[in-house]
């Protein structure tokens, strides 16, 4: 066959050999590389996503120290199981500001792109204790540790770290992490401003175990974030198509 | 290396031209039908970027002539699942219950679709197949706080206990403990009468002084005069044996109903109809809940 010949061509020509490559390599990297200067299309323009409030961004490096991306993915995908089961497709939008995003890759557990609002509070805290508490069939780890205080001080320097890289925090945001972590954590703190600052954030004291604020209540706080900050209801379908 | 390509007598292929020791490599093409299979596909790829989005381009990306999207692929297919189960979902909305339970084709279409709504909404507290946990009451046993017909079932589900719906099932058991009205040993003795309704107090003199604190106190109102309960207000069967807060070890069960009399706590239950199950999905899990295994 003729063109088995012309192959022939690069196998003993060193100086071919490397220009095909080159040429190879080159379209594969533009593939991959152009769509990263025209993200702003691939982002929705959808309303309603927002930063994390300061506790939410402590609960969710705690959800990634603790890797529980490992068996629960941040992604439903635009299949009608996973629409029906977990509700809305993930949009780009909703991890825009996630860094590093947690969409995963495998389900041990459920999906928990929209698992806030799901379940109450007490609920989380009560599974996260001992899954088997609630779920008896549960093959999760136990999270009882989580009910020790967290540790916040650097709250701050977490916030100016994100902002480096695209999360539009402001300085008023930035000055006001702290109490704004300690109003959301607390029974009866007035939390007007931060709700104006942070729309739809979980408030109140999540691990009543104790007093303190503690890493349970930042964690909880986060999940029932997840997937709420879009109001799908007003959301017009040209938006995300 | 010397290159001296010839032709092998045995297989009529020619050789590769080396030589190593005496011994000599044939240099056999791949086979035809393989190497057209390779080219065919790569024209289809070409043919595949055309009809599909796939090159990305300065402003965007190539979307395919076909004008395919999995965004709109998903709305397409779950339009054409809810219109296939259109038929049943209608008559299912249209039934009563009982009519439901009564027609086998509906019964089958109905508890198979409740049965994963439940495990989807309702596993989370009330366990997979309805067998309950610490504070989440079983449904799988015929012991009901706030009714176990088809109706009661509904009810319940739709509107939810305790919750900010005006409709949904709200009663409040007051607080006895903090020795404004009842001291400890009198908390003692109540617990102990408590645990003899259902034959397992080991003290029956301090049950016998606890009937005296239960009549005198209204737990009767509500739990009734031998601890039969009352579904109008979701006051539990004392004299059941079944606890909603059952104790974790065992003969713990005395400290978790001193507990509850000092300091009650009450379940709440969100309205599904408010979270969004439309009446012929809280239907399906009516009639699932139902066939758990307790249904009256």
């Amino acid at each position: 066959m003729s063109i088995l010949k012309h192959h022939a061509k690069f196998e003993t020509n060193v100086l071919l050999l490397m220009v095909g490559i080159l040429v190879t390599v080159v379209i594969g990297g533009l593939v991959e590389i152009v769509p990263l200067f025209t993200i702003s299309n691939t982002i929705e323009k959808v309303g309603g996503i927002r930063p994390y409030s300061p506790l939410e961004q402590m609960g969710r490096d705690i959800y990634v120290r603790e890797g529980c991306y490992l068996c629960h993915s941040q992604m439903i995908r635009p299949f009608r199981d996973e629409v029906e089961r977990y509700g809305h497709y993930s949009l780009a939008a909703e991890s825009m500001y996630d860094h590093p995003f947690q969409w995963g890759s495998k389900r041990t557990g459920p999906d928990l792109a929209r698992v806030g609002g799901k379940y109450t509070n007490d609920w989380h805290v009560r599974h996260l204790t001992n899954p088997r508490d609630v779920v008896p069939e549960s093959i999760m780890p136990t999270y009882a540790f989580l009910h020790r205080p967290l540790d916040y001080h650097d709250i701050v320097a977490r916030m100016k770290t994100l902002r480096v890289v695209g999360v539009p925090y402001t300085d008023e945001d930035i000055a006001t992490a702290k109490a704004d972590l300690e109003a959301q954590a607390s029974a009866d703190a007035n939390t007007d401003a931060l709700l104006k600052r942070y729309p739809k954030a979980s408030v109140g004291k999540k691990d009543r175990t104790s007093d303190k604020i503690t890493e349970m209540d930042a964690l909880v706080a986060y999940l029932q974030v997840l997937g709420t900050m879009v109001d799908f209801t007003t959301m017009k379908p040209d938006a995300i198509r | 290396m010397a290159t001296n390509i010839e032709k092998d007598t045995v297989s009529g292929q020619y050789t590769t031209g080396h030589e190593w020791d005496g011994i000599k490599e044939l240099n056999t093409p791949l086979p035809k039908w393989w190497v057209w299979v390779f080219l065919a596909s790569i024209l289809w790829a070409m043919v595949y970027w055309v009809l599909y989005p796939s090159w990305p381009t300065a402003s965007g990306y190539w979307a395919g002539t076909l004008g395919w999207h999995s965004r709109t692929q998903v709305v397409h297919d779950i339009e054409q699942a809810n219109a296939a189960k259109a038929v049943y979902l209608a008559k299912i909305r249209d039934a009563s219950l009982d009519d439901i339970v009564k027609d086998k084709d509906l019964l089958n279409f109905a508890l198979a679709g409740g049965r994963s709504v439940f495990n989807e909404n309702c596993a989370a507290c009330h366990g997979v197949g309805g067998v309950g946990g610490y504070g989440f009451p079983a449904l799988a046993v015929g012991q009901w706080l706030w009714g176990g017909t088809l109706d009661d079932i509904k009810t319940t589900i739709t509107y939810g206990i305790r919750n900010a719906n005006p409709n949904s099932r709200q009663s409040e058991m007051p607080a006895y403990g903090g020795g404004d009205v009842l001291n400890d040993s009198q908390l003692n003795d109540l617990a102990e009468y408590v645990l003899s309704l259902s034959k397992s107090s080991k003290d029956p003199a301090a049950a016998a002084r606890g009937k005296e604190i239960f009549s005198n106190n209204g737990c009767t109102g509500c739990h009734g005069e031998n601890g039969e309960g009352s579904q109008a207000v979701g006051a539990p069967a004392l004299a059941s044996g079944v606890w909603l807060y059952k104790a974790r070890t065992p003969g713990g069960q005395k400290a978790e109903i001193i507990s509850q009399v000092k300091k009650p706590k009450g379940g709440v239950m969100p309205s599904w109809a408010d979270r969004g199950l439309n009446e012929a999905t809280i239907k399906e899990l009516t009639v699932y809940v139902h066939s758990l295994g307790g249904g009256k």
